[in-house]
């Protein structure tokens, strides 16, 4: 059956490849580019195709497929069949995919859901009009039908394995990263929205569907009032998966990304609450005025419940990485495991999940960062990124196929009313409540954000797995409750997602600034709260900068000193934001290979010499320095200088640096090679870098980093080659010290009259010495100091240079 | 203390009408000026300096001054005034309002540079138009001075920094025998381009009655 299907699927796309190949002869290159990429896509299919089939199988045992020894008409149970033979060869090759078969078809919808977000890439063409979270989709229905058309029933999309596997790493990915000043500051908005629209939008929406339903008569008379308020609830939440599915695309402003965003996780709460108060009453029948009230305790209970939940496992995880100085393999397991549990213990007592993830992840968050090491560091977020990118994939093709599968109940007022009541509620919640916050706001809301805002209102799979987790015997209209949402779900992600980017083009809504993160900045950022602080103090008023401050401080004088490992403790915001901005320099120029980007935005020659004050007095006091050398000190002092013009020139917040210790050993070489030639090629360059280190033994050039820096004195006699030195950090930084290792080593493979090893100088101190070449040393020292990177303690083991 | 009520209804309106405040605004902050300078009507330093709050705030001392900065205060000369009046302390704080909903693009820029302005003072201790390595070194110190473990070479490493950057946005190319004065506030308002100030510098003065009129007196 298999050889079938693969063997029409094949016929039918070699046509199709032959037909388009016939036309495109004139443009070969592009043809055969294009006919490239499209055969890739096409075998992607195939191979999918060819999964189906097998998955499908693999969903219902009666079909014996395989090439073992013994056939079996009735499919079940080979091995007792086995018994009633007489005995037989010792089986060489036997087929049992019962055991295997769970892990093979989560495996086998992994995989897909992988190979799926790969072919989208293939066709740029498609991915910029559709976005991703539709294409899914409509594989999902696909993969649906397909399975349908063999013969098979669809997997339907469990709510267990929904709430518990997929859509926790989803939620982790966005808590871990979110942007905590906006989220704090439109605090109030956000909370806002998330609960008395989410309570509007359900009372209004399942109002006006019971009435509806009245209208009707005949066949939805019969749904009652409660049954059409729980709908209404759970339609009316907005779904943090395909907002942040569809919003990650359209790069909006920051402001409003977080208010939509921020709303959709909020709204958790209320979802719950209202999600099981209606649960439990719709089997009594009725609701008395206890029952409201105890339903608004519950609600406070249930979301500060989950956020204090969240925030002890977050200062648990927090408090276990102050230790894991020695065992930095397993730090970012603690990050997973601990936010995993606040998780599953938020749902054990019924409080809200999600916010209890959130509350863990923004918790813990300043002060694991703070302790790990670099690496893990890496290794969390790319995990992170990973997990929710699958589950956001399988999310969305599973609701494709469980479209397909699921019993349907079509009825088109309802459908009609539900979406166009969600249409409406979602407009008339934004407009009312932007009215009551612009009285409160600042920054007011624009009608653009609003309708942004009222626009970005997606619905998602969790409001179509609350509706399948029903019981059917309490909701005798479950199957039209399920078409129903499952119609709001596609329109909203189909209609509203692919019209939402063309639209706000359409409006010029700003769009999110990619400003790189200046050191001005967050001086004057800092700045600026503490006048704000002072002002407020001067009036005499106590908003929102006010206990901003004391939070602050509070955190620093207490809670950092117990949570943060070692000198960590006490460094402030700024010197460590100085700090991380050196090292990823540091690491960008030496990923870049020292400079052989040229200069080409905006070629600055501004160098600190240009900054320094002039000291007249010196100049006389050193008479003795001839001409010829004060030139060649000097010309060497401007080339270095100018380098580290222009690493700070090169600092972008969003290149994702690379780890040097990452990187193939090779690319190293290759790199330094192609430098050189480049160096070779243009003879009066200063912007190249050419080194001229000391050619020690890597053993001792590191001791001599580690121990005593003023060994790197600057030779201005060698010849006319300008040496830069690195000195990234301190020793406690296992992986500066072993790049500078790997530099001096790289050194000695390469014979080149240029010399060997290339070093380059942080930063720019060395500047006053002009005219003399005394102060060298002095700022050398105070060059490592100020660099010197009091992280996580070094730990040899794990951070080994590559060549010991 | 004033004059009669109606006087003093009168003054509040010019105030109003001047510096953007409400009637309402304008009352509780007139109260809290009373009890700031225990009722004597001028403000003077020592008067801000008893203020618990401020004690702890790192940059304090340059707070202080901008309230008697002459230069903030709309008159051409530059140097410090000893005491303040009440219009003065409202033409202060009027800083802090954000702009209102229906002005202009063109209103909006003449604020931003305004508070831009007001931020250029501050740092620009001795009015020579420039705030210079120094001066920016020592708001660096200041601002971690709330830190017990200062490192000066840090502070040294970091206001170099941002010079070295300033200088490189604005200037583009420079010689290596000239010297980069300091930042002028056109690159002043160049560099922190990317801050939105006209939204961040705000304080919400909308609920003043949580005003608390005792001001501790400590020391």
């Amino acid at each position: 059956m298999i050889l079938c299907i693969t063997k029409c699927i094949h016929y039918v796309l070699h046509v199709a490849i032959f037909k388009k190949t016939n036309d495109t002869k004139v443009i070969h290159q592009i043809s055969i580019m294009d006919r490239l990429k499209r055969t890739t896509f096409i075998l992607f299919l195939m191979l999918v195709a060819s999964l189906l089939p097998l998955g499908g199988h693999a969903s219902s045992p009666e079909v014996g497929t395989g090439n073992g020894k013994v056939r079996d008409h009735q499919g079940n149970g080979d091995t007792t069949h086995k018994a009633n033979y007489t005995k037989k060869a010792f089986p060489v090759l036997s087929f049992d995919y019962k055991n295997v078969r769970t892990p093979f078809e989560i495996s086998l919808w992994v995989l897909l859901a992988s190979l799926m977000k790969l072919g989208f890439h293939l066709i740029p063409r498609v991915s910029n009009i559709v976005p991703e979270s539709c294409l899914l989709i409509v594989v999902g229905l696909l993969i649906g039908g397909l399975i349908k058309l063999v013969g098979e029933d669809p997997p339907v999309l469990s709510s267990k394995v929904f709430f518990f596997y997929l859509l926790p790493p989803i939620i982790l990915d966005a808590g871990y990263f979110l942007p905590m000043r906006p989220f704090t500051e439109n605090l109030g908005t956000i909370l806002m929205f998330a609960v008395v629209g989410t309570l509007w939008n359900a009372f209004f929406i399942g109002g006006a569907l019971y009435g509806v339903c009245q209208l009707e008569g005949d066949y939805l008379g019969k749904v009652e009032l409660l049954s059409c308020l729980l709908f209404g609830s759970v339609v009316s939440a907005v779904d943090p998966v395909a907002v942040l599915a569809v919003f990650e695309e359209i790069h909006i402003n920051e402001l409003l990304h977080i208010l939509v965003f921020g709303e959709s996780l909020l709204n958790d709460a209320v979802t719950v609450v209202l999600y099981h108060l209606f649960e439990e009453f719709s089997s009594v029948g009725t609701i008395t005025v206890t029952d409201v009230f105890l339903g608004i305790v519950c609600f406070l209970v249930v979301s500060l419940g989950g956020i204090m939940v969240g925030a002890m496992y977050g200062i648990l995880a927090a408090f276990t990485s102050r230790f894991t100085s020695h065992t930095r393999v397993i730090e970012p397991l603690f990050v997973f495991v601990y936010s995993y549990l606040a998780y599953l213990s938020a749902e054990v007592f019924h409080l809200s999940g999600i916010m209890a993830l959130i509350a863990c992840g923004a918790v813990m968050r300043p002060y694991v960062e703070a302790n790990i090491s670099h690496k893990s560091h890496t290794t969390i977020k790319y995990f992170l990124k990973m997990w929710s990118s699958v589950s956001d994939t399988l999310i969305f093709i599973f609701l494709g196929v469980s479209t397909v599968a699921g019993k349907h109940n079509w009825n088109w007022t309802f459908v009609i009313a539900t979406v166009v009541l969600c249409l409406v509620a979602r407009v008339l919640g934004v407009i009312g409540l932007t009215l009551v916050i612009n009285k409160f706001r600042i920054v007011k809301l624009t009608t653009k954000d609003q309708f942004i805002i009222a626009y970005g209102g997606l619905r998602g799979a969790i409001a179509f797995s609350l509706i399948y987790l029903l019981d059917e015997n309490h909701f005798a209209r479950k199957d039209m409750f399920l078409t129903a949402i499952i119609t709001v779900i596609f329109f909203t992600v189909f209609v509203q997602g692919m019209t939402i980017r063309p639209l706000v083009d359409l409006l010029a809504v700003k769009k999110k600034q990619e400003t790189k993160r200046s050191i001005n900045e967050e001086i004057h950022t800092q700045f600026l709260d503490h006048l704000l602080t002072g002002i407020e103090d001067i009036c005499g008023h106590y908003g929102h900068h006010h206990w901003k401050d004391k939070l602050n401080r509070f955190n620093k004088k207490y809670v950092k000193k117990c949570l943060i490992a070692g000198e960590r403790s006490k460094e402030p915001q700024l010197i460590a934001f100085y700090h991380k901005m050196e090292f990823k320099q540091a690491i960008e120029l030496v990923e870049s290979g020292g400079g052989s980007k040229l200069p080409s935005a905006m070629p600055s020659t501004v160098s600190m010499q240009n900054i320094q004050p002039k000291k007249p007095s010196q100049e006389r006091a050193l008479p003795q320095v001839s001409k010829a050398r004060e030139e060649e000190i000097r010309k060497i002092l401007r080339t270095n200088l100018q380098k580290t013009r222009l690493r700070l020139r090169s600092y972008n917040r969003h290149t994702l640096v690379a780890d040097p210790d990452e990187d193939g050993w090779n690319e190293f070489l290759i790199k330094r090679k192609r430098m050189k030639d480049l160096e070779k090629m243009s003879h009066v360059n200063n912007y190249l870098t050419v080194p001229a280190p000391p050619p020690d033994s890597p053993t001792i050039a590191r001791a001599r980093l580690a121990s005593d820096p003023q060994a790197w004195v600057i030779k201005p006699v060698t010849g006319d080659i300008p040496t830069i030195k690195v000195e990234l950090a301190s020793p406690q930084s296992p992986e500066s010290v072993s790049v500078v290792d790997e530099f001096k080593k790289s050194s000695y493979e390469q014979e080149d009259e240029d010399g060997d090893g290339l070093v380059m100088k942080a930063t720019s101190l060395v500047a006053k010495k002009d005219e003399t070449g005394e102060d060298d040393k002095e700022p050398q020292q105070r060059l490592q100091r100020c660099l010197s990177d009091p992280g996580p303690s070094a730990e040899d083991e794990e951070d080994e240079p590559f060549l010991p | 203390m004033g004059g009669s009520q109606s006087d003093r209804a009168h003054k509040f309106q010019h105030l109003s009408d001047k510096t953007g405040f409400s009637i309402d605004q304008i009352n509780s902050l007139h109260k809290r000026f009373m009890s700031l300078t225990e009722n004597e009507g001028v403000l003077r330093r020592e008067h801000l300096d008893n203020i618990i709050n401020l004690a702890v705030n790192p940059i304090r001392r340059q707070i202080t001054g901008a309230f008697f900065d002459k230069r903030n205060l709309g008159q051409n000369e530059d140097g410090y005034l000893q005491e303040i009046e009440f219009e003065d302390f409202l033409t202060i704080l009027a800083f802090f309002t954000p702009p209102k909903q229906g002005t202009s693009e063109e209103e909006k820029q003449n604020i931003k540079k305004e508070k831009l302005r007001f931020l250029f003072n501050m740092h620009d201790t001795d009015n020579d138009g420039f705030i210079t390595l120094d001066e920016y070194k020592r708001l660096v110190e200041e601002l971690l001075s709330s830190n017990e473990t200062i490192e000066t070479e840090t502070a040294k490493a970091i206001s170099d920094a941002a010079m070295l950057e300033v200088a490189s946005v604005t200037m583009g190319q420079m010689g290596p025998d000239e010297y980069y004065e300091g930042i002028t506030f056109a690159h002043f308002q160049k560099i922190l381009k990317g801050i939105q100030i006209e939204t961040k510098m705000n304080i919400n003065f909308w609920n003043l009655d949580t005003i608390r009129v005792q001001c501790g007196k400590s020391k």
